[in-house]
């Protein structure tokens, strides 16, 4: 008898740990691709930073309106020749595995983003020279010449804090189970199928926390995606289809948050990569102008988004503090565009455009090819596999690609590096030494309006030129179950579990 | 018997070889830079150079194929260029996953094709053999995808009655592990069902108008014995013929059924590098598929000799 009682007392015991176990909050969400290497300096994925925003968090954060706020910093200042930032480390924060995150640790992550091999960051940091700890919350940035965008960086990737120990210990192998100061800690991640997170106890911040566990689902199609959302399986998902909101806002069950994401969707057309080329397109903007008033921007926003984004004309949405607002989005203007084939003395202009093989790339292609028809433009167009399309377009062996940039903080990483001559992502060989001087000088300038007269004034020299013609600004969705309370949608997509709680 | 199976293990040398030729030649044949893939979307020109170097992508192509196979012949597969997991633990990962679903896929597909067969022969040019044949027809042209997402659609979001997708390990339920399996096992089956419910009433009905099973009739044998211990068990070679062939295609065909329920297997880890330009992971992938597709062929082969030991005797 005793020792059924005992027994039963043991099962008793078994049933409370296991519901209690169970009465953890587990928010399931689930991602439009598998993330690549959980590395800070080696990640190179938007879905990777949706990871690493609940894993590691960084020296700075950006709000709801994309303003930078200090989040492992607690501050900074800029000396008065710019090349100096001083940064306040916030104390008294531990790593997932119990060092400390003081100005050492952030030191070595600065160099490590800087000098790994292969680091993705080396370049996000091209202008940091070196990093000295001038004590234990406190460190010096010395750069080789004023870079604003520089704080806007450390908001990112570049800015996480890895822990020191653990990333000389793993070598290589970091990546496989990162070590941070996020909210939540590495548990587990099979490839292709989930990334486990759970709540970090020790976290600097942890009364913002409330979700015990975190589980990252890659689920590439997105009907199947929200399929998991509508039966119960996922509480939450990113980039569903556009044309599934009608269907998700009808659903009582789910809540469809959304922002204006910081990048944009436009038509970059090849003048001179790798050499000048010779066609009407390419040689005459006027061909380019005409181009652009063929194209009605809110029709392809009604057709293939169902008016769900926004339209645009420049590299910043017109929500931005960038937007320069007397340059506003031009209306479609067929006989405008007719006179202007006519002054470049052409009737018809045949092109090829390449379009991704995605059913909504391809859609963008066929409503630009229907308006640009009637106006006079015969393209083609080509629809090619992603990674064969980067190869063609670095190759210079496109003459149009509609493509897209996903949009940083700062607006000179929206800019710069597509319409300065060297340019890393300039793939349409565009170059004005004039645009140069100006997004040099606005990367350099430290007060905000005085960069932002001199973005404009680039921006009124390189948008004429129509190299790249800018369409549209996508809009962010992340639509969840109602029993998700408290999230709130950032415009650089990222996914914040701070102040989110599972009903 | 043992010479048997030795000339067959000896003739899968040179077809390795072949395959691990292709395999190289093909993945290296296709546009697309990995270097650029890797890249990500800030494409720096300093990453791009690091990558090619660390992964000798500019070395002339012989070059890479040796290094490759000498590489697999000290065991290693190499790492995932994408992940940088080893690409021995990411197939040892997968594997397990697609062979239960192959093999859930294959019972689904056994246990409707097999009587369905056997009763559309009996009972040919009946309504019963019109039927089953109508059935087999319809799993043949209806697309894995398709099925798969009408079904997620009707028994997951409507009836709520399965998961919509994913992948429990067995290590964490029997049962979370095999209603996850339910749906894709049973789109993949229903195809394979097709295909053997038609090559089992085929056989069968050559069969039934042999000799000995007259002859087992005229012993006064009752019907379903004679179908079943006579007739049924000559059927069945060519159709274990179909079965081997149809296992092979599953562990890699399993491709589309995987993406639609997102089942972290072969299907997926392979589609996914393709698109990646992972060489390391494709290469491996492949290489394993394809040994796999030739050690089933060669136990299809020994199974024949214990059906007919006629054959092992040759």
């Amino acid at each position: 008898m005793g020792r059924y009682v005992r027994r039963s007392f043991a099962i008793l015991a078994a049933v409370a740990l296991l519901s209690a176990a169970l009465a953890q909050s587990t928010l399931r969400i689930g991602l439009a691709e598998d993330p690549d290497i959980l590395d800070p300096a080696l990640a190179r994925t938007y879905v990777g930073r949706i990871v690493f925003a609940s894993l590691c968090d960084k020296l700075f954060d950006i709000d709801t309106t994309a303003a930078v706020v200090p989040q492992l910093a607690t501050g900074y200042t800029v000396s008065d020749d710019g090349l100096t930032v001083t940064i306040d480390i916030r104390q008294g924060v531990l790593f997932h595995d119990g060092t400390a995150m003081d100005a050492e640790a952030v030191k070595y992550s600065l160099d490590r983003a800087k000098n790994l091999p292969g680091s993705n960051r080396a370049s996000e940091l091209e202008q940091l020279e070196s990093v000295t700890v001038v004590d234990e919350d406190t460190i010096e940035l010395h750069l080789s010449t004023p870079f604003s965008p520089l704080i806007a960086q450390l908001a990112d990737r570049a800015g996480m804090i890895v822990s020191p120990t653990a990333a000389e210990a793993a070598g290589e192998e970091f990546g496989n189970a990162p070590v941070c100061a996020g909210p939540f800690r590495f548990v587990e991640r099979v490839a292709q199928d989930r990334i486990v997170l759970e709540r970090f106890e020790d976290y600097w911040d942890a009364d913002a926390i409330s979700i015990d566990r975190v589980v990252f689902l890659p689920i590439p199609d997105s009907s199947v995606r929200l399929a998991n959302l509508q039966s119960g399986d996922l509480q939450m998902i990113e980039r569903p289809a556009p044309t599934d909101l009608a269907v998700m806002r009808a659903d009582s069950n789910l809540v469809v948050p959304s922002v204006a994401s910081l990048g944009y969707q436009g038509i970059t057309i090849n003048l001179s990569n790798p050499e000048p080329r010779t066609d009407p397109l390419s040689s005459d903007v006027r061909v380019r102008e005409a181009l652009e008033l063929a194209i009605d921007r809110n029709t392809i926003n009604d057709v293939v988004f169902g008016g769900e984004f926004i339209v645009g004309n420049q590299p910043v949405p017109p929500s931005s503090p960038w937007y320069v607002a007397d340059m506003p989005v031009p209306e479609r203007d067929v006989e405008g565009a007719r006179a202007l084939l006519d002054e470049a003395g052409v009737d018809r202009v045949p092109f090829e455009m390449m379009v991704a093989n995605n059913p909504e790339a391809i859609r963008v292609g066929e409503v630009i090819q229907a308006m640009a028809g009637e106006v006079g433009f015969d393209i083609t167009l080509r629809a090619t596999e992603f990674a064969t399309a980067l190869d063609l377009q670095e190759q210079g062996q496109y003459a149009a690609f509609p493509v897209g940039w996903s949009g940083r903080i700062d607006p000179d990483g929206n800019i710069h590096q597509f319409h300065t001559c060297e340019g890393a992502l300039n793939e349409s060989g565009y170059c004005d030494p004039e645009v140069d001087k100006l997004l040099n000088e606005a990367r350099a300038a430290g007060d905000t309006d005085e960069r932002f007269e001199l973005y404009r004034q680039a921006l009124e020299r390189y948008l004429p030129d129509r190299h790249i013609i800018y369409l549209y600004h996508t809009q962010l969705f992340f639509p969840h179950v109602a029993a998700v309370q408290g999230f709130q949608a950032y415009p650089d997509g990222l996914i914040r579990l701070q102040g989110v709680s599972l009903q | 018997m043992l010479p048997y199976v030795g000339r067959r293990a000896l003739t899968a040398i040179p077809t390795l070889f072949l395959v691990t030729v292709m395999v190289f030649g093909i993945q290296r044949s296709l546009p697309g830079d990995p270097a650029l893939i890797l890249a990500g979307e800030q494409q720096d020109p300093a990453v791009i150079a690091f990558i090619r170097e660390k992964y000798r992508l500019d070395d002339p192509l012989p070059v890479q194929y040796v290094a490759w196979v000498a590489q697999l012949a000290r065991g290693d597969l190499g790492r995932s260029l994408r992940t940088n997991e080893r690409v021995l633990h990411l197939i040892a990962a997968k594997l397990p996953v697609t062979i239960e679903l192959a093999v859930l896929s294959l019972l689904v597909g056994i246990a409707i094709a097999l009587p369905l067969g056997i009763l559309a022969a009996v009972r040919r040019g009946t309504a019963v053999d019109y039927g089953g044949t109508a059935l087999a027809l319809t799993g043949l042209s209806v697309p894995n995808f398709w099925l798969g997402i009408m079904l997620i659609l009707f028994v997951s979001v409507r009836l709520g009655w399965l998961p919509a997708s994913g992948y429990v390990p067995l290590s964490e339920g029997v049962w979370e592990n095999v209603k996850r399996m339910i749906m894709p096992a049973f789109v993949l089956g229903t195809g394979l069902a097709a295909v053997l419910m038609r090559q089992m009433r085929s056989s069968m009905l050559g069969v039934l108008k042999q000799d000995f099973v007259r002859t087992a009739h005229a012993k006064g044998q009752r019907g379903a014995s004679v179908v079943v211990r006579h007739a049924a068990r000559n059927a069945l070679i060519p159709v274990t013929t179909i079965l081997g062939l149809q296992l092979g295609a599953l562990l890699s065909g399993a491709v589309l059924t995987e993406q639609v329920f997102t089942i972290p297997g072969f299907g997926k880890l392979i589609v996914d590098a393709v698109f990646n330009r992972d060489y390391a992971v494709v290469q491996g992938v492949v290489l394993i598929t394809a040994t796999s597709y030739i050690l089933i062929n060669l136990l299809v082969d020994l199974a024949y000799a214990v059906l007919d030991p006629r054959i092992g005797a040759r």
